[in-house]
């Protein structure tokens, strides 16, 4: 699917979010008014009632074809603190393994009348292929599929980027690790160049790069040392060991004595910069558990950031869907 | 033919003063609505001269017009700098209309905590309720053919302006 068929598929008729797939094609502004709308919701996640009754009444199911701790959660908990009736079913381990199909699974769940479906698979493409073929009105949110993408980690990547270091125009900020298999890595690159990172790094092995990462607007690293000089912000990537085929790496020890976040390699960055971690994190193969637990290393945060994150994705999407469901009232019976 | 904001302030400060003394109330904490009603109190404090933390409201994530006109885009946080639990409080708002924005508000601030009481101060009532919501003080209420609506622009200067809709 190319950009422009992609970007139309998340957009109502005013341009506003109505799925949140990928964030390639999206624009600067609407990147801009997911982070400024998270901010918002920072700050209900500091109050005594850490509620608002954006989405009360509707219902937000999640399904994961595909393990997830942290995402699941955030995403359930991100729901809540809208007010919303909150599903989740996992079903790697249910319907598909007794032969059902994508639509047919889809379509089970769509007569439970859900507003909403946060969707996580391990085929890369799977949420576009339903957004295409859900009911009008129901909005779709990729919360991971396969090696395509992952927005709403982007997008809090992003966030915790703009807590820390503010302006995007003057950053330099390093990607880590195996670029290959991450969605993360894709949904970072995109968003970095759309808000304006002048100096986007990937920094991996050959054999962990994938072919045309050129076409991203990146620099690219096989050196760490090289790569990480006078950085502002260094984004490890996990070792994705349950995707790695054979034969791409000798070992997790060769890997942290090339390519590992130590004390020693982060001292080559810029003094103030700034660790995260999609997690969960693999101390002593892609980080150092020193620089982990380090006041520099800002994943806990990330995970703060990503419940406001997705409490703006969702109540952006759910507006944007009702915007459109009245267009189309509007349309059929002229004023 | 419009009221000087700041001349119905000074109004609305002097009688803001008799009717909290009345009622014994002390040491209330303020709070605005974004943007206008914000603008306001922080005039209404200095002419009161208290040099008082201004709490401040953002009511957006509790509209009841949300699911149609979304959220608004340059939408910014809540800040309430003291306790709510308790407390007296004068809540402040720049134009009375329909009264949903106060439900909205009284909405949030319950989710902060149980006031001891809400004073409504209001610039301008346009008399045009839709709710149950009646303002304790109020600068000047204005009868508005129902295609005209008045907005407060500032901070510096404070100013009201009447707009005419195309319906």
């Amino acid at each position: 699917m190319n950009t422009a068929t992609k970007c139309q598929l998340q957009l109502n008729e005013q341009g506003r979010l109505r799925h949140f797939l990928s964030l390639d094609g999206l624009p600067r502004e609407l990147l801009t008014e997911i982070l400024d709308t998270a901010d918002s919701f920072l700050e209900v996640g500091a109050r005594a009632v850490k509620k608002v009754p954006l989405m009360r009444g509707m219902t937000v199911c999640n399904v994961f074809f595909e393990n997830s701790t942290r995402t699941r959660t955030t995403f359930e908990l991100a729901a809540k603190r809208l007010s919303a009736d909150v599903i989740t079913l996992n079903v790697s381990t249910s319907s598909t393994s007794k032969g059902e199909t994508l639509t047919d699974t889809l379509r089970t769940l769509e007569a439970m009348a859900a507003d909403m479906f946060v969707i996580r698979h391990a085929e890369s493409g799977a949420t576009h292929f339903i957004a295409e073929h859900v009911s009008p009105n129901v909005a779709i949110i990729n919360g991971g599929d396969g090696r395509h993408a992952h927005p709403t980690q982007g997008m809090l990547d992003m966030l915790t980027i703009r807590r820390h270091k503010g302006d995007f125009t003057k950053l330099r900020v390093a990607i880590v690790g195996d670029i290959l298999h991450s969605r993360v890595a894709r949904s970072n690159m995109m968003a970095l160049k759309t808000l304006g990172c002048p100096d986007i790094r990937v920094i991996a092995p050959k054999t962990l790069l994938p072919s045309g990462i050129e076409q991203y607007g990146v620099n690219v690293y096989n050196n760490i040392e090289q790569g990480i000089k006078d950085v502002d912000v260094i984004i490890m990537l996990r070792l994705q060991r349950e995707r790695m085929r054979s034969g791409l790496l000798p070992s997790e020890g060769e890997f942290f004595r090339l390519y590992g976040l130590t004390e020693e390699r982060l001292a080559l960055a810029d003094p103030e910069a700034i660790v995260m971690h999609p997690g969960p994190i693999n101390r002593g193969v892609e980080i150092e558990s020193s620089v982990a637990d380090s006041p520099r290393a800002v994943i806990l945060n990330q995970v703060t950031y990503g419940i406001a994150i997705r409490m703006a994705v969702l109540s952006m999407a759910m507006s944007g869907q009702n915007e459109q469901r009245l267009l189309a009232v509007q349309q059929k019976e002229p004023l | 033919m419009l009221p000087q904001p700041t001349e119905l302030i000074r109004q609305i400060a002097k009688e803001l003063q008799q009717n909290l003394a009345q009622r014994n109330i002390t040491d209330p904490g303020f709070i605005g609505i974004h943007t206008g009603g914000v603008w306001v109190a922080r005039e209404l404090l200095a002419q009161l001269q208290l040099d008082e933390p201004l709490g401040e409201l953002n009511v957006s994530f509790y509209r009841d017009d949300f699911s149609r006109s979304g959220l608004h885009p340059q939408v910014r946080p809540s800040q309430l700098p003291f306790e709510v639990e308790n407390r007296d409080l004068v809540l402040i708002d720049d134009v009375l209309m329909s009264g949903r924005t106060i439900r909205a508000a009284l909405n949030e601030l319950f989710d902060y905590g149980r006031p001891a009481s809400v004073t409504l101060v209001c610039l301008l009532d346009l008399d045009a309720r839709e709710l149950p919501v009646r303002p304790d003080i109020v600068g000047q209420t204005l009868s508005l053919p129902k295609n005209q609506r008045v907005k407060l622009t500032g901070p510096e200067p404070l100013a009201l302006e009447l707009r005419t809709l195309e319906i």
